[in-house]
Protein backbone atom coordinates (compact mmCIF):
# COMPACT_ATOMS: atom_id res chain seq x y z
CA UNK A 1 0.00 0.00 0.00
CA UNK A 2 1.59 3.36 -1.28
CA UNK A 3 0.32 5.90 1.32
CA UNK A 4 0.35 9.68 -0.49
CA UNK A 5 1.35 11.11 2.87
CA UNK A 6 4.79 9.18 3.04
CA UNK A 7 5.03 9.79 -1.11
CA UNK A 8 5.00 13.40 -0.14
CA UNK A 9 7.33 13.94 2.55
CA UNK A 10 9.87 12.12 0.29
CA UNK A 11 9.26 14.57 -2.08
CA UNK A 12 9.83 17.47 0.30
CA UNK A 13 6.69 18.71 1.68
CA UNK A 14 6.94 20.58 4.69
CA UNK A 15 3.33 20.25 5.68
CA UNK A 16 2.62 16.40 4.67
CA UNK A 17 6.27 16.13 7.27
CA UNK A 18 4.69 18.21 10.21
CA UNK A 19 1.02 16.20 9.48
CA UNK A 20 2.83 12.53 9.23
CA UNK A 21 4.93 13.82 12.63
CA UNK A 22 1.15 14.01 13.84
CA UNK A 23 -0.20 10.94 12.62
CA UNK A 24 2.90 9.48 14.53
CA UNK A 25 3.00 11.11 17.50
CA UNK A 26 -0.40 9.93 18.06
CA UNK A 27 -0.37 6.45 16.85
CA UNK A 28 -3.38 6.14 14.04
CA UNK A 29 -3.31 3.92 11.80
CA UNK A 30 -2.11 6.20 8.72
CA UNK A 31 0.84 6.91 10.28
CA UNK A 32 2.01 3.10 10.78
CA UNK A 33 1.04 2.78 7.43
CA UNK A 34 3.67 5.31 6.16
CA UNK A 35 5.99 4.66 8.88
CA UNK A 36 6.23 1.07 7.44
CA UNK A 37 7.27 2.56 3.94
CA UNK A 38 9.34 4.43 5.13
CA UNK A 39 11.06 2.06 7.40
CA UNK A 40 13.64 0.69 4.56
CA UNK A 41 14.78 4.46 3.87
CA UNK A 42 16.04 5.05 7.52
CA UNK A 43 19.45 3.75 9.05
CA UNK A 44 21.45 6.43 7.63
CA UNK A 45 21.46 9.81 9.66
CA UNK A 46 23.06 10.14 12.91
CA UNK A 47 20.80 10.43 15.92
CA UNK A 48 22.66 12.83 18.33
CA UNK A 49 21.15 12.56 21.68
CA UNK A 50 21.30 15.95 24.21
CA UNK A 51 20.34 15.88 27.62
CA UNK A 52 20.88 16.78 31.72
CA UNK A 53 19.23 18.68 33.98
CA UNK A 54 16.86 21.46 33.62
CA UNK A 55 18.65 24.81 32.99
CA UNK A 56 21.70 23.55 31.99
CA UNK A 57 21.52 24.96 28.51
CA UNK A 58 19.91 22.04 26.53
CA UNK A 59 18.28 24.03 23.79
CA UNK A 60 20.58 27.19 23.54
CA UNK A 61 23.11 23.99 22.86
CA UNK A 62 21.26 22.58 20.00
CA UNK A 63 20.75 25.91 18.93
CA UNK A 64 24.24 26.23 18.06
CA UNK A 65 24.89 22.91 17.03
CA UNK A 66 22.33 22.76 14.28
CA UNK A 67 24.18 26.21 12.94
CA UNK A 68 27.21 24.52 12.70
CA UNK A 69 25.40 21.07 11.15
CA UNK A 70 24.05 24.13 8.69
CA UNK A 71 27.17 25.79 7.82
CA UNK A 72 28.94 22.45 7.24
CA UNK A 73 25.62 21.78 4.63
CA UNK A 74 24.09 18.86 6.59
CA UNK A 75 20.14 19.27 6.70
CA UNK A 76 18.99 19.22 10.27
CA UNK A 77 16.50 17.97 12.27
CA UNK A 78 15.03 18.77 16.12
CA UNK A 79 12.86 16.81 18.25
CA UNK A 80 12.58 18.82 21.82
CA UNK A 81 10.69 16.81 23.95
CA UNK A 82 9.49 18.78 27.32
CA UNK A 83 6.76 17.15 29.63
CA UNK A 84 2.94 16.78 30.20
CA UNK A 85 1.61 17.86 33.23
CA UNK A 86 0.77 14.29 34.99
CA UNK A 87 -2.13 15.84 36.40
CA UNK A 88 -4.02 17.67 33.23
CA UNK A 89 -1.95 15.84 30.16
CA UNK A 90 -1.22 19.63 29.25
CA UNK A 91 2.26 21.06 28.25
CA UNK A 92 3.74 24.12 27.90
CA UNK A 93 6.88 23.53 25.38
CA UNK A 94 9.49 25.99 25.26
CA UNK A 95 12.45 24.80 23.55
CA UNK A 96 12.14 26.70 20.35
CA UNK A 97 12.11 30.12 22.26
CA UNK A 98 16.15 29.35 22.68
CA UNK A 99 16.14 28.51 18.81
CA UNK A 100 15.27 31.65 17.11
CA UNK A 101 18.68 31.45 14.92
CA UNK A 102 17.40 28.43 13.02
CA UNK A 103 14.27 30.10 11.84
CA UNK A 104 13.86 30.46 7.79
CA UNK A 105 16.38 27.72 7.03
CA UNK A 106 14.25 25.33 5.14
CA UNK A 107 17.55 22.92 5.92
CA UNK A 108 15.91 22.67 9.24
CA UNK A 109 13.07 21.12 10.80
CA UNK A 110 12.23 21.60 14.56
CA UNK A 111 9.36 19.50 16.38
CA UNK A 112 8.37 20.19 20.03
CA UNK A 113 7.02 17.14 21.61
CA UNK A 114 5.14 16.48 24.99
CA UNK A 115 6.46 13.77 27.02
CA UNK A 116 2.61 12.36 27.50
CA UNK A 117 2.89 10.31 30.35
CA UNK A 118 6.08 8.68 29.44
CA UNK A 119 9.10 8.56 32.21
CA UNK A 120 12.56 8.05 30.34
CA UNK A 121 13.04 11.32 29.29
CA UNK A 122 11.35 11.17 25.90
CA UNK A 123 7.97 10.52 24.41
CA UNK A 124 6.68 7.03 23.76
CA UNK A 125 6.66 7.84 19.84
CA UNK A 126 9.66 10.03 19.69
CA UNK A 127 12.42 7.13 18.43
CA UNK A 128 9.04 6.59 15.50
CA UNK A 129 9.68 10.62 15.10
CA UNK A 130 13.07 10.19 14.69
CA UNK A 131 12.25 7.82 12.01
CA UNK A 132 10.44 10.21 9.75
CA UNK A 133 13.37 12.82 9.62
CA UNK A 134 15.39 9.85 9.15
CA UNK A 135 13.96 8.79 5.83
CA UNK A 136 13.35 12.28 4.84
CA UNK A 137 16.77 13.21 4.43
CA UNK A 138 17.55 14.70 7.01
CA UNK A 139 21.52 13.73 8.26
CA UNK A 140 21.55 15.09 11.30
CA UNK A 141 18.24 14.26 14.20
CA UNK A 142 19.37 16.05 17.61
CA UNK A 143 16.90 14.61 20.13
CA UNK A 144 16.68 16.87 23.21
CA UNK A 145 15.20 14.83 26.19
CA UNK A 146 13.39 16.52 29.10
CA UNK A 147 15.35 17.93 31.83
CA UNK A 148 16.35 14.91 33.30
CA UNK A 149 17.67 13.70 36.82
CA UNK A 150 19.44 10.81 37.30
CA UNK A 151 17.37 8.24 35.43
CA UNK A 152 16.27 9.36 32.25
CA UNK A 153 18.24 7.06 30.27
CA UNK A 154 16.59 6.06 27.26
CA UNK A 155 18.06 8.64 25.34
CA UNK A 156 20.78 6.24 25.34
CA UNK A 157 18.90 3.58 23.14
CA UNK A 158 17.92 5.81 20.62
CA UNK A 159 20.72 8.02 19.70
CA UNK A 160 23.97 7.13 18.38
CA UNK A 161 25.73 9.91 20.45
CA UNK A 162 24.91 11.24 23.41
CA UNK A 163 25.63 14.60 24.77
CA UNK A 164 25.10 15.34 28.69
CA UNK A 165 25.18 18.65 29.56
CA UNK A 166 26.06 19.82 33.21
CA UNK A 167 26.41 23.15 34.18
CA UNK A 168 29.12 24.81 36.97
CA UNK A 169 27.79 24.81 40.37
CA UNK A 170 25.16 21.60 40.40
CA UNK A 171 26.94 18.98 42.45
CA UNK A 172 30.11 17.54 44.01
CA UNK A 173 32.22 14.62 43.32
CA UNK A 174 29.47 12.16 44.94
CA UNK A 175 26.90 13.05 42.32
CA UNK A 176 29.48 12.89 39.77
CA UNK A 177 30.09 8.79 40.88
CA UNK A 178 26.36 8.46 40.76
CA UNK A 179 25.28 5.80 38.40
CA UNK A 180 22.78 6.59 36.23
CA UNK A 181 22.93 9.83 33.72
CA UNK A 182 26.53 10.82 34.18
CA UNK A 183 26.99 7.03 32.47
CA UNK A 184 25.33 7.51 29.46
CA UNK A 185 27.18 9.64 28.18
CA UNK A 186 29.68 9.63 24.91
CA UNK A 187 30.30 12.74 25.16
CA UNK A 188 30.16 15.35 28.65
CA UNK A 189 29.29 18.72 28.50
CA UNK A 190 30.02 21.49 30.67
CA UNK A 191 27.99 24.75 29.18
CA UNK A 192 27.63 28.49 31.07
CA UNK A 193 32.03 27.48 31.01
CA UNK A 194 32.06 31.07 31.49
CA UNK A 195 30.27 30.96 35.08
CA UNK A 196 32.19 30.22 38.77
CA UNK A 197 32.40 27.36 39.45
CA UNK A 198 33.96 25.55 36.67
CA UNK A 199 37.25 24.79 37.16
CA UNK A 200 35.68 22.26 40.26
CA UNK A 201 32.95 20.92 37.75
CA UNK A 202 35.70 19.90 34.94
CA UNK A 203 37.62 18.59 38.26
CA UNK A 204 34.75 16.34 39.61
CA UNK A 205 33.75 14.96 35.77
CA UNK A 206 37.53 14.44 35.59
CA UNK A 207 37.59 12.31 38.68
CA UNK A 208 34.70 10.41 37.59
CA UNK A 209 36.30 9.23 34.31
CA UNK A 210 39.30 8.48 35.92
CA UNK A 211 37.58 6.01 38.29
CA UNK A 212 35.66 4.53 35.87
CA UNK A 213 36.33 0.95 34.35
CA UNK A 214 36.58 1.61 30.68
CA UNK A 215 33.26 -0.52 29.69
CA UNK A 216 32.15 -0.89 26.39
CA UNK A 217 28.67 0.52 26.36
CA UNK A 218 26.58 -0.62 23.45
CA UNK A 219 24.17 -3.19 24.04
CA UNK A 220 21.08 -1.54 25.51
CA UNK A 221 18.14 -4.78 25.65
CA UNK A 222 15.19 -5.70 27.86
CA UNK A 223 15.66 -1.87 29.39
CA UNK A 224 18.86 -3.19 30.96
CA UNK A 225 22.28 -1.50 29.82
CA UNK A 226 24.58 -4.50 29.16
CA UNK A 227 28.16 -3.87 29.36
CA UNK A 228 30.93 -6.23 27.83
CA UNK A 229 34.61 -5.73 29.72
CA UNK A 230 36.59 -3.59 27.74
CA UNK A 231 39.08 -6.19 25.59
CA UNK A 232 39.88 -5.10 22.25
CA UNK A 233 42.98 -4.01 21.94
CA UNK A 234 42.16 -3.40 18.41
CA UNK A 235 39.18 -1.03 18.31
CA UNK A 236 40.43 0.72 21.73
CA UNK A 237 37.72 2.35 24.23
CA UNK A 238 36.08 5.18 23.68
CA UNK A 239 36.63 7.73 27.05
CA UNK A 240 34.09 10.73 26.93
CA UNK A 241 35.51 13.40 26.15
CA UNK A 242 34.93 16.82 28.32
CA UNK A 243 33.72 19.33 26.33
CA UNK A 244 33.33 23.33 27.70
CA UNK A 245 30.57 25.57 26.28
CA UNK A 246 28.97 28.53 26.24
CA UNK A 247 26.12 28.13 24.47
CA UNK A 248 24.66 32.58 23.66
CA UNK A 249 28.13 33.08 21.86
CA UNK A 250 29.04 29.85 20.21
CA UNK A 251 32.60 29.31 21.97
CA UNK A 252 33.43 25.58 22.78
CA UNK A 253 31.36 25.26 20.10
CA UNK A 254 33.73 23.64 17.28
CA UNK A 255 35.68 22.05 19.56
CA UNK A 256 32.13 19.88 20.28
CA UNK A 257 31.38 19.68 16.96
CA UNK A 258 34.54 17.88 16.37
CA UNK A 259 34.11 15.44 18.95
CA UNK A 260 30.91 14.42 17.83
CA UNK A 261 32.72 13.53 14.06
CA UNK A 262 35.25 11.75 16.23
CA UNK A 263 32.65 9.60 18.02
CA UNK A 264 30.77 8.48 14.97
CA UNK A 265 33.75 7.78 13.45
CA UNK A 266 34.71 5.68 16.23
CA UNK A 267 31.73 3.89 16.49
CA UNK A 268 31.78 3.37 12.70
CA UNK A 269 35.40 1.57 13.07
CA UNK A 270 34.66 -0.16 16.24
CA UNK A 271 31.81 -1.86 14.56
CA UNK A 272 29.75 -0.06 17.41
CA UNK A 273 27.41 1.48 15.03
CA UNK A 274 25.98 -1.04 13.55
CA UNK A 275 25.79 -2.98 16.80
CA UNK A 276 23.65 -0.10 18.41
CA UNK A 277 21.54 -0.14 15.39
CA UNK A 278 20.48 -3.93 16.05
CA UNK A 279 20.32 -3.24 19.50
CA UNK A 280 17.61 -0.64 18.95
CA UNK A 281 15.90 -2.57 16.80
CA UNK A 282 15.58 -4.99 18.55
CA UNK A 283 14.49 -3.46 21.44
CA UNK A 284 12.33 -1.57 19.09
CA UNK A 285 10.74 -4.86 18.44
CA UNK A 286 10.56 -6.69 21.50
CA UNK A 287 7.99 -3.65 22.78
CA UNK A 288 6.36 -4.29 19.63
CA UNK A 289 5.92 -7.91 20.26
CA UNK A 290 4.91 -7.42 23.99
CA UNK A 291 2.10 -4.63 22.80
CA UNK A 292 1.22 -6.92 20.37
CA UNK A 293 0.07 -10.25 22.28
CA UNK A 294 -1.29 -8.58 25.35
CA UNK A 295 -3.34 -6.69 22.35
CA UNK A 296 -4.40 -9.92 21.02
CA UNK A 297 -4.73 -11.49 24.57
CA UNK A 298 -7.41 -8.93 25.80
CA UNK A 299 -8.84 -9.38 22.81
CA UNK A 300 -10.03 -13.04 23.17
CA UNK A 301 -11.14 -12.16 27.19
CA UNK A 302 -14.19 -11.07 28.11
CA UNK A 303 -14.84 -8.47 30.68
CA UNK A 304 -16.23 -11.10 33.15
CA UNK A 305 -13.77 -13.67 32.91
CA UNK A 306 -11.26 -10.88 33.46
CA UNK A 307 -12.82 -9.98 36.39
CA UNK A 308 -13.92 -13.13 37.91
CA UNK A 309 -9.92 -14.06 37.42
CA UNK A 310 -9.30 -11.21 38.94
CA UNK A 311 -11.65 -11.99 42.03
CA UNK A 312 -10.28 -15.46 42.58
CA UNK A 313 -7.10 -13.53 43.00
CA UNK A 314 -8.03 -10.96 45.13
CA UNK A 315 -10.16 -13.92 47.40
CA UNK A 316 -6.42 -15.62 47.54
CA UNK A 317 -7.47 -18.51 45.95
CA UNK A 318 -5.18 -19.00 43.52
CA UNK A 319 -2.03 -16.82 42.50
CA UNK A 320 -1.63 -14.32 39.87
CA UNK A 321 0.56 -17.04 37.95
CA UNK A 322 -1.82 -19.82 38.66
CA UNK A 323 -5.17 -17.78 37.26
CA UNK A 324 -3.05 -16.51 34.64
CA UNK A 325 -1.50 -19.99 33.49
CA UNK A 326 -5.45 -20.93 33.37
CA UNK A 327 -6.24 -17.80 31.28
CA UNK A 328 -4.10 -19.12 28.71
CA UNK A 329 -5.00 -22.61 28.70
CA UNK A 330 -9.07 -20.98 27.50
CA UNK A 331 -7.03 -19.04 25.11
CA UNK A 332 -8.09 -20.75 21.46
CA UNK A 333 -4.95 -21.66 19.33
CA UNK B 1 -4.07 4.71 21.12
CA UNK B 2 -3.01 8.17 22.13
CA UNK B 3 -5.80 10.81 22.77
CA UNK B 4 -5.41 13.14 20.10
CA UNK B 5 -4.29 16.67 22.06
CA UNK B 6 -5.10 19.99 20.67
CA UNK B 7 -2.04 21.86 19.75
CA UNK B 8 -2.01 25.51 19.88
CA UNK B 9 1.16 27.79 19.24
CA UNK B 10 1.17 30.98 21.71
CA UNK B 11 3.31 33.38 19.27
CA UNK B 12 3.98 37.49 20.00
CA UNK B 13 4.38 38.83 16.84
CA UNK B 14 5.79 42.43 16.71
CA UNK B 15 8.22 44.64 19.45
CA UNK B 16 6.35 45.20 22.46
CA UNK B 17 8.22 43.53 25.53
CA UNK B 18 4.63 42.24 27.73
CA UNK B 19 5.17 38.70 27.86
CA UNK B 20 2.55 38.58 30.77
CA UNK B 21 -0.46 37.83 29.67
CA UNK B 22 0.77 34.94 26.87
CA UNK B 23 2.06 32.66 29.81
CA UNK B 24 -0.82 32.90 31.30
CA UNK B 25 -2.85 32.39 28.99
CA UNK B 26 -0.30 29.21 28.00
CA UNK B 27 -0.88 28.06 31.31
CA UNK B 28 -4.49 28.02 31.28
CA UNK B 29 -4.05 26.36 27.91
CA UNK B 30 -1.92 23.58 29.27
CA UNK B 31 -4.27 23.55 32.09
CA UNK B 32 -7.30 22.52 30.33
CA UNK B 33 -4.93 19.73 29.02
CA UNK B 34 -3.93 20.91 25.66
CA UNK B 35 -0.47 20.68 24.45
CA UNK B 36 1.18 24.39 24.10
CA UNK B 37 4.06 25.25 21.95
CA UNK B 38 5.24 28.68 23.34
CA UNK B 39 8.06 30.79 20.96
CA UNK B 40 8.40 34.03 22.88
CA UNK B 41 8.62 37.58 22.14
CA UNK B 42 9.42 39.70 19.09
CA UNK B 43 8.21 36.94 16.41
CA UNK B 44 8.04 37.90 13.02
CA UNK B 45 4.38 36.90 11.14
CA UNK B 46 6.94 34.30 8.91
CA UNK B 47 8.42 33.24 11.80
CA UNK B 48 5.03 32.22 13.22
CA UNK B 49 3.52 30.86 10.10
CA UNK B 50 6.95 28.44 10.01
CA UNK B 51 6.54 27.40 13.55
CA UNK B 52 2.98 26.81 13.26
CA UNK B 53 3.68 24.60 10.15
CA UNK B 54 6.82 22.62 11.93
CA UNK B 55 4.61 21.93 14.94
CA UNK B 56 1.18 20.99 12.60
CA UNK B 57 -0.70 22.72 15.11
CA UNK B 58 -4.62 23.61 15.65
CA UNK B 59 -4.94 26.89 16.75
CA UNK B 60 -2.72 30.01 16.92
CA UNK B 61 -2.99 32.78 19.62
CA UNK B 62 -1.21 35.87 19.03
CA UNK B 63 -0.71 38.18 21.68
CA UNK B 64 -0.38 42.34 20.25
CA UNK B 65 -0.21 45.16 22.52
CA UNK B 66 1.65 47.40 20.46
CA UNK B 67 -1.14 48.06 18.25
CA UNK B 68 0.45 46.84 15.09
CA UNK B 69 -2.41 44.10 15.23
CA UNK B 70 -3.76 45.60 11.74
CA UNK B 71 -0.88 44.83 10.20
CA UNK B 72 0.15 41.56 11.90
CA UNK B 73 -2.50 39.45 12.20
CA UNK B 74 -3.54 39.64 8.45
CA UNK B 75 0.24 38.73 7.71
CA UNK B 76 0.38 36.01 9.70
CA UNK B 77 -3.29 34.73 7.94
CA UNK B 78 -1.89 35.20 4.90
CA UNK B 79 1.23 32.50 5.43
CA UNK B 80 -0.91 30.06 7.37
CA UNK B 81 -3.11 30.20 3.84
CA UNK B 82 -0.04 29.92 1.57
CA UNK B 83 1.28 26.98 3.81
CA UNK B 84 -1.59 25.28 3.28
CA UNK B 85 -2.66 25.73 6.57
CA UNK B 86 -6.03 27.71 6.06
CA UNK B 87 -7.95 25.29 8.85
CA UNK B 88 -5.50 26.43 11.75
CA UNK B 89 -7.83 28.86 13.49
CA UNK B 90 -6.18 32.26 14.76
CA UNK B 91 -7.00 33.93 18.37
CA UNK B 92 -5.99 37.38 19.22
CA UNK B 93 -5.64 39.11 22.44
CA UNK B 94 -4.28 42.28 23.83
CA UNK B 95 -5.34 45.74 23.32
CA UNK B 96 -7.76 45.74 20.19
CA UNK B 97 -9.87 48.56 20.00
CA UNK B 98 -13.51 47.72 19.02
CA UNK B 99 -13.77 49.29 15.56
CA UNK B 100 -11.17 46.85 14.32
CA UNK B 101 -12.76 43.64 15.29
CA UNK B 102 -15.60 43.57 12.20
CA UNK B 103 -12.25 43.44 9.96
CA UNK B 104 -10.49 40.74 12.10
CA UNK B 105 -13.41 38.71 12.08
CA UNK B 106 -13.96 39.30 8.24
CA UNK B 107 -10.14 38.55 7.62
CA UNK B 108 -10.90 34.84 9.62
CA UNK B 109 -9.51 35.63 13.11
CA UNK B 110 -11.76 33.15 15.04
CA UNK B 111 -11.65 35.13 18.63
CA UNK B 112 -10.03 38.40 20.19
CA UNK B 113 -9.97 38.85 23.51
CA UNK B 114 -8.87 41.95 25.70
CA UNK B 115 -8.09 42.57 29.46
CA UNK B 116 -10.37 41.08 31.73
CA UNK B 117 -10.97 38.26 29.40
CA UNK B 118 -11.72 35.07 31.41
CA UNK B 119 -9.22 31.94 30.51
CA UNK B 120 -12.27 29.69 30.99
CA UNK B 121 -14.18 31.57 27.86
CA UNK B 122 -10.87 31.46 25.69
CA UNK B 123 -10.38 27.51 26.22
CA UNK B 124 -14.14 26.88 25.49
CA UNK B 125 -13.65 28.59 22.25
CA UNK B 126 -10.75 26.68 21.40
CA UNK B 127 -12.09 23.48 21.65
CA UNK B 128 -15.49 24.40 20.20
CA UNK B 129 -13.20 25.83 16.98
CA UNK B 130 -11.44 22.47 16.86
CA UNK B 131 -13.23 19.11 15.14
CA UNK B 132 -12.56 16.34 17.98
CA UNK B 133 -11.85 14.02 14.74
CA UNK B 134 -8.32 14.57 13.09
Amino acid sequence: MNSSLAQAVLAGDRLALARLLSRVENDTAEGRAALDELFPLTGRAHLIGVTGAPGTGKSSLVNQLAVFFRQQGQKVAIIAVDPSSPFTGGAVLGDRVRMKDLQGDAGVFIRSMASRGSLGGLATATAQMAQVFDAAGFEIVIIETVGAGQSEVDIARLAHTTLVVEAPGLGDDIQAIKAGILEIADILVINKADRPGVESTERALKSMLELAHPVQRIFLHHGQMMTLAGEEPTAGLWIPPICKTVAPDGSGLPELVQAIEKHADYLRQSGDWIRRDRARLEAEFDLLLQETLVAQFRAHLTESRLQSAIASIHSRQASPREVLAKLLEEMPR
Amino acid sequence: MTERKIRVLVAKPGLDGHDRGAKVVARALRDAGMEVIYTGLRQTPEMIAEAALQEDVDAVGLSILSGAHMALVPRVLELLKANGQQGVKVFLGGIIPDEDLPRLKEIGVTGVYGPGASTDDIVADIRASIPLVA
